[in-house]
C-alpha cells in the first residue's frame, strides 16, 4: 500500500529543494534524497517509502526550472503525484524523468496518511475501503514517454521528440 | 488567420502554421545554460545521451552567475570543470563570474533577438520577450536535448494578454504593472499559456524585461513584449513578426496606469499583492536591489535618483546586486553608483546574488527583506522564518531612506 501525502496550493520549487541543497552546492550529490521538503515538511524525506503518492492542490511545483526537486522526489521513490494543476516547467521536468503526474482533484477525496494502492497502467486508485477512483489518463503523446522511462530512454529509443511524427 | 506572436514564432521555428493546442517540435535558435543546472546538464548530454558535442558551438551561451563567483569548494570546483568544458566543447559565447545575469548578458550582447525561439535551463528564461523573442525556461534534461539537437518540443499556447494604458505617475514603474497583473492572474492565472504585454511601447527594453520575467510567475510559458516603439527601433525584427490585429486571446486583462498606485508582494506568494497605501507599516532591515527583474543601470538609476544628497535610515542595511557588468558602468558613468555608495548601499558583484538564497546576502530567521527581486517564496533568500516583499527600485530606494515599505511619493522632492 502506498502512503498519501497531502499538500496544500502552490506547492513551489523553492518548498520542494530549497536552493541552498542544490546539487551544485552539495560535497556529495546523492546526499539530494535527504532534502525533499526539508524545511516546508521536514518529516517526508525520513518516512516517504517508495511508490507512495503525493496528492496536492493546484500549482503544483510552481517557479523554478530546478529538476533537481523532481528529481529529489524520484530519489526517495515518489510512484505519482497528483494535483489538479501542475505547473508547466515541473510537470515537463517530471516526465522527463519518469513520473507520473496525474491531472486531478483529490484533495477532498483522500486524505494525509491514507493508505491506498495505485496501478499506474490503468490509473485506478483502491482506497482500503475498496474505494475505486478513477484518474484520467494523460494525453498519448505522454504517456509514450512515461512508458519508455522519461524523455532520454524515449529519445534514444525513437529519435524523436514527444508528438512528432516518426519519419 | 491573425496569429499571436507565440504563434508566429513558433510556426516559423517549426516550417509549417501552428496554433494554440498543438504540440510541435521546433528548432531553437538560442540554448542558454548557467553554472547551477550546467554540470548535471553536460552529465546528461555526454553520459545519458551519448552525445559528443552540443549541435552548434555559437548557439550555445553559458552563464556563471548563479553562485557568482562561488561561494564554497563545491561551486568552485564545479566552475573550473565548466570552463574546462566551455573550452574542449568551444564554446563561442561564455561569460564568467562577474559579467552579470544570463538573461541581461545575452540581451546586452544582442544574441537574444526577436523572432527567436531561446529556451534557458532559468525560469526566468521568458525574459527574452523584452526584444520579442519566444523564451522559456526549462530543467536539465530538456536543455541537454535542446543543446544535442538544437530542437525541442512544445505545446503551442494560448495567449493571456495585459493591456496598458496611459502613463505611470513619479514613482511608479513597471514592476508595479507586472505585479498588478499577478494580482489580478494570480500565480496560476497563465500556466501552460504566454502572456503578451501591450501598450507599453514607451519604455526601455529594461522595463519591457521586468515585465517578461515575471510572466512566468503567473505560470507563463513565455512572456512577450511586441518589439516596437523607440526602444525597439535598433532590433532588426524579422519582416513576418509583427502584431496582428485579430489574434485570438485567451484572456485579456486591462491596467490603466495613470492610476497604478505602488504594488507590493507580501510573504510568501507572489501573487499575494496589495496596494503599498493599504499595506499598513512594515519596518523592514534589509533593501535588496537586484535581479533579473530589476537589477538593471535603469533601476540603480531609478534608485539613485531617489536617494540622491541622503542616507539610507539607521538600522537598515541597502544591498545592491547590478545585473551586468554593463549596467554597473554605466552607473558609474553617470554617477548612481556614486549616489548608492554615498547613501551607505553596499555593491555586490553582477549577478544573481542572493535572489536564490545561497551567497550575497542571506537572510536571518524573522528579518524582514524588501526585495527588487521576482520570488517571496517562504526560504527563498535564506532562512524560511525571514519574510520578503516585492516591489519597485522606486519603493526600495523611499524605503531604505525611512526604514519601513515607504510609497516612493513621501521622499520625492
Amino acid at each position: 500500500m502506498a502512503r498519501v501525502w497531502m499538500f496544500g496550493e502552490d506547492v513551489n520549487t523553492d518548498q520542494i529543494v530549497p536552493g541552498r541543497y542544490a546539487p551544485y552546492m552539495l560535497k556529495n550529490e546523492d546526499d539530494l534524497r535527504k532534502y525533499p521538503f526539508v524545511e516546508a515538511r521536514p518529516d517526508f524525506a525520513p518516512n516517504v517509502q517508495p511508490g507512495d503518492l503525493i496528492v496536492s492542490g493546484k500549482n503544483f511545483g510552481a517557479g523554478s526550472s530546478r529538476e533537481y526537486a523532481p528529481l529529489a522526489l524520484k530519489m526517495v521513490g515518489v510512484g505519482a503525484i497528483i494535483a489538479p494543476l501542475f505547473a508547466r516547467i515541473f510537470f515537463r521536468n517530471a516526465l522527463n524523468l519518469g513520473i507520473p503526474c496525474f491531472t486531478a482533484d483529490l484533495t477532498n477525496t483522500l486524505h494525509d496518511g491514507q493508505h491506498v494502492e495505485l496501478d499506474l497502467e490503468s490509473g485506478v486508485i483502491t482506497t482500503e475501503n475498496g474505494t475505486r477512483i478513477n484518474l484520467p489518463p494523460p494525453p498519448s503523446f505522454l504517456r509514450e514517454v512515461w512508458a519508455a522511462g522519461g524523455i532520454v530512454p524515449f529519445y534514444r529509443a525513437y529519435g524523436r521528440f514527444p508528438g512528432e511524427p516518426a519519419s | 488567420m491573425s496569429q499571436t506572436l507565440s504563434e508566429q514564432i513558433l510556426s516559423h521555428a517549426a516550417g509549417y502554421s501552428v496554433k494554440a493546442g498543438d504540440v510541435a517540435t521546433v528548432n531553437v535558435d538560442l540554448v542558454m545554460m548557467h553554472d547551477s543546472l550546467s554540470p548535471s546538464i553536460i552529465k546528461v548530454l555526454h553520459d545519458e545521451l551519448g552525445t559528443e558535442g552540443v549541435w552548434d558551438t555559437e548557439r550555445v551561451a553559458v552563464v556563471v552567475d548563479h553562485v557568482a563567483p562561488a561561494s564554497n569548494i563545491q561551486t568552485a570546483e564545479k566552475q573550473a570543470d565548466l570552463r574546462r568544458w566551455v573550452r574542449q566543447q568551444g564554446i563561442k559565447h561564455f561569460f564568467d563570474v562577474g559579467r552579470g545575469i544570463s538573461h541581461q548578458v545575452l540581451v546586452e550582447e544582442k544574441l537574444a533577438r526577436p523572432g527567436m525561439v531561446i529556451v534557458g535551463s532559468d525560469s526566468h528564461s521568458t525574459a527574452y520577450g523584452c526584444v520579442g523573442a519566444f523564451g522559456s525556461g526549462m530543467g536539465t534534461t530538456d536543455i541537454a536535448l535542446a543543446a544535442a539537437t538544437g530542437r525541442t518540443w512544445f505545446r503551442v499556447p494560448e495567449t493571456v494578454l495585459v493591456r496598458a494604458s496611459g502613463r505611470f505617475q513619479p514613482g511608479i514603474s513597471a514592476k508595479d504593472l507586472a505585479l498588478r497583473a499577478a494580482r489580478l492572474l494570480r500565480a496560476d492565472g497563465a500556466t501552460y499559456a504566454a502572456v503578451e504585454w501591450h501598450g507599453v511601447d514607451f519604455l526601455s527594453i529594461g522595463d519591457r524585461m521586468t515585465l517578461a520575467t515575471l510572466s512566468i510567475e503567473v505560470g507563463g510559458k513565455a512572456g512577450l513584449v511586441p518589439p516596437t516603439g523607440v526602444a525597439a527601433d535598433d532590433l532588426s525584427v524579422p519582416d513576418w513578426l509583427s502584431f496582428q490585429e485579430g489574434a485570438s486571446y485567451a484572456q485579456v486583462i486591462e491596467v490603466d496606469l495613470e492610476t497604478l498606485e505602488p504594488q507590493i508582494s507580501a510573504p510568501h506568494y507572489v501573487d499575494n499583492v496589495a496596494d503599498l497605501n493599504d499595506l499598513g507599516h512594515v519596518a523592514v532591515d534589509v533593501v535588496y536591489l537586484g535581479t533579473c527583474t530589476n537589477g538593471r543601470y535603469e533601476d540603480m538609476a531609478a534608485a539613485a535618483k531617489i536617494l540622491k544628497g541622503r542616507k539610507i535610515a539607521p538600522g537598515v542595511r541597502m544591498v545592491v546586486t547590478p545585473a551586468s557588468s554593463e549596467g554597473l558602468r554605466q552607473a558609474s558613468e553617470d554617477g548612481s553608483l556614486d549616489t548608492l555608495l554615498q547613501a551607505g548601499a553596499a555593491i555586490g558583484t553582477p549577478g544573481c546574488g542572493a535572489c536564490i538564497g545561497r551567497h550575497m546576502g542571506v537572510l536571518a530567521p524573522n528579518e524582514v527583506c524588501l526585495f527588487t527581486g521576482n520570488r517571496n517564496f517562504r526560504g527563498r533568500m535564506g532562512s524560511p522564518e525571514a519574510s520578503i516583499y516585492l516591489a519597485s527600485p522606486e519603493v526600495a530606494a523611499a524605503t531604505a531612506l525611512t526604514g519601513y515599505i515607504t510609497h516612493p511619493r513621501e521622499v520625492m522632492e
